[in-house]
């Protein structure tokens, strides 16, 4: 996929500057791109390493399983079909919580056994259940509570403050959760 | 208006605060893993460094060729009407898709209209309440071969495109 898209993108940027005039800026931008690109790592070797040691003391401390001991009841309302105990609550709790501390790397193995667990359930092994579907959806409704990066490459580019969108981001994260959850239900009821 | 500000500037140290409180309750060795965590996001940030070079030159060479121009020119017309920012259009679709690629873009933004603009403020709080639907989509469902997916993406697609909305909203009210 980025394979295509990558030499694509640079192929059409000369097809363009072939018609545009704007040739001899190539070069100029090839070079400067990959010097900024640079100088960008170097705040993100900060920035990053900061927040994953942060998450990594929260994660040794027990901190994810604590909390998806605890999401139990949120869980069963969100998954009616799993009932009260289901192997599957554990993955998918755990996928949340990494997802909504911005752990990335942890979120996707869980979530694939969860979707692994929930496949074994499968009358219907080709379609989605709507267990999945509901988990599905919230995972990719955006859950990530502090996009730190984000503020990083604010930071890098002289923002007078790169933090002040991690408020409207939280809250609007919180919107488009409810809003997956509320659509799935929608489905539910009306039996699709 | 200054609760907002309020709440962005208290996220982080209360993660800090709480993380670190839950931590040492438990007797952990807090710096030490740390230290052991932050080793990990260093090699991280090493390891994408060459995804980063090479995303940044495609999109550069994009925007020095003019071509990201035309493309918002040409979505001008349709994206206007709306209220939308026709230079954020390709950022958005690309978000969809590459988390990679629309960082790429989102950089090439800043460095062109600054992240204290209108623009680069809503591009910033849309890029924290977007998904890379397209990609988790595949991932996971070619994990368990389900080729049926019961409007999944329909719900994904729409809940993403109501946290668009409401950053425009949210960017406009604040910043506007």
């Amino acid at each position: 996929m980025l394979n295509f898209l990558w030499g694509g993108m640079i192929l059409l940027a000369i097809v363009v500057a072939v018609f545009t005039g704007n040739m001899a800026a190539l070069t100029n931008a090839a070079i400067d791109s990959a010097r900024e690109a640079i100088m960008l790592c170097i705040t993100m070797l900060g920035v990053l390493s900061m927040w994953t040691g942060l998450m990594t003391v929260a994660q040794k401390a027990g901190l994810i399983s604590a909390l998806s001991r605890r999401s139990k009841p949120l869980l069963r309302y969100l998954f009616p079909a799993l009932g009260r105990n289901h192997p599957a609550h554990e993955p998918i709790a755990t996928n949340f919580i990494a997802n909504i501390l911005g752990l990335g790397w942890a979120a996707t193995p869980s979530g694939l056994k969860a979707m692994e667990i929930l496949q074994k359930d499968n009358p219907e092994p080709n379609t989605a259940t709507p267990t999945m579907r509901m988990f599905m959806v919230i995972n990719m409704s955006s859950l990530q509570l502090v996009t730190i990066s984000v503020v990083a490459y604010r930071a890098q580019y002289g923002s007078a403050n790169p933090s002040e969108i991690i408020g409207p981001g939280l809250i609007i994260t919180i919107v488009t959760t409810i809003f997956a959850v509320a659509f799935c239900k929608a489905l539910e009821r009306f039996g699709k | 208006m200054n609760w907002m500000i309020f709440l962005s500037n208290l996220i982080v140290p209360l993660t800090f605060a709480g993380i670190l409180l839950y931590a040492i309750s438990k007797k952990m060795p807090v710096y030490d893993h740390f230290v052991i965590g932050a080793k990990d996001g260093f090699s991280t940030v090493l390891q994408i460094a060459p995804t980063i070079i090479g995303l940044m030159v495609a999109v550069g060479m994009l925007r020095a060729s003019g071509a990201l121009d035309l493309l918002s020119m040409a979505i001008k017309p349709v994206a206007e009407p709306l209220g939308y920012p026709s230079e954020a259009v390709p950022l958005t679709l690309m978000r969809l898709v590459s988390s990679s690629a629309a960082t790429g873009l989102l950089l090439d933004l800043f460095e062109s209209y600054g992240p204290d603009s209108f623009l680069g403020r809503f591009i910033s709080i849309m890029m924290s309440c977007t998904e890379t639907v397209f990609y988790t989509m595949s991932i996971y469902f070619m994990y368990i071969k389900v080729t049926k997916t019961r409007h999944t993406l329909t719900g994904a697609l729409l809940a993403n495109l109501v946290g668009i909305i409401t950053a425009l909203w949210l960017t406009n009210y604040l910043y506007g």
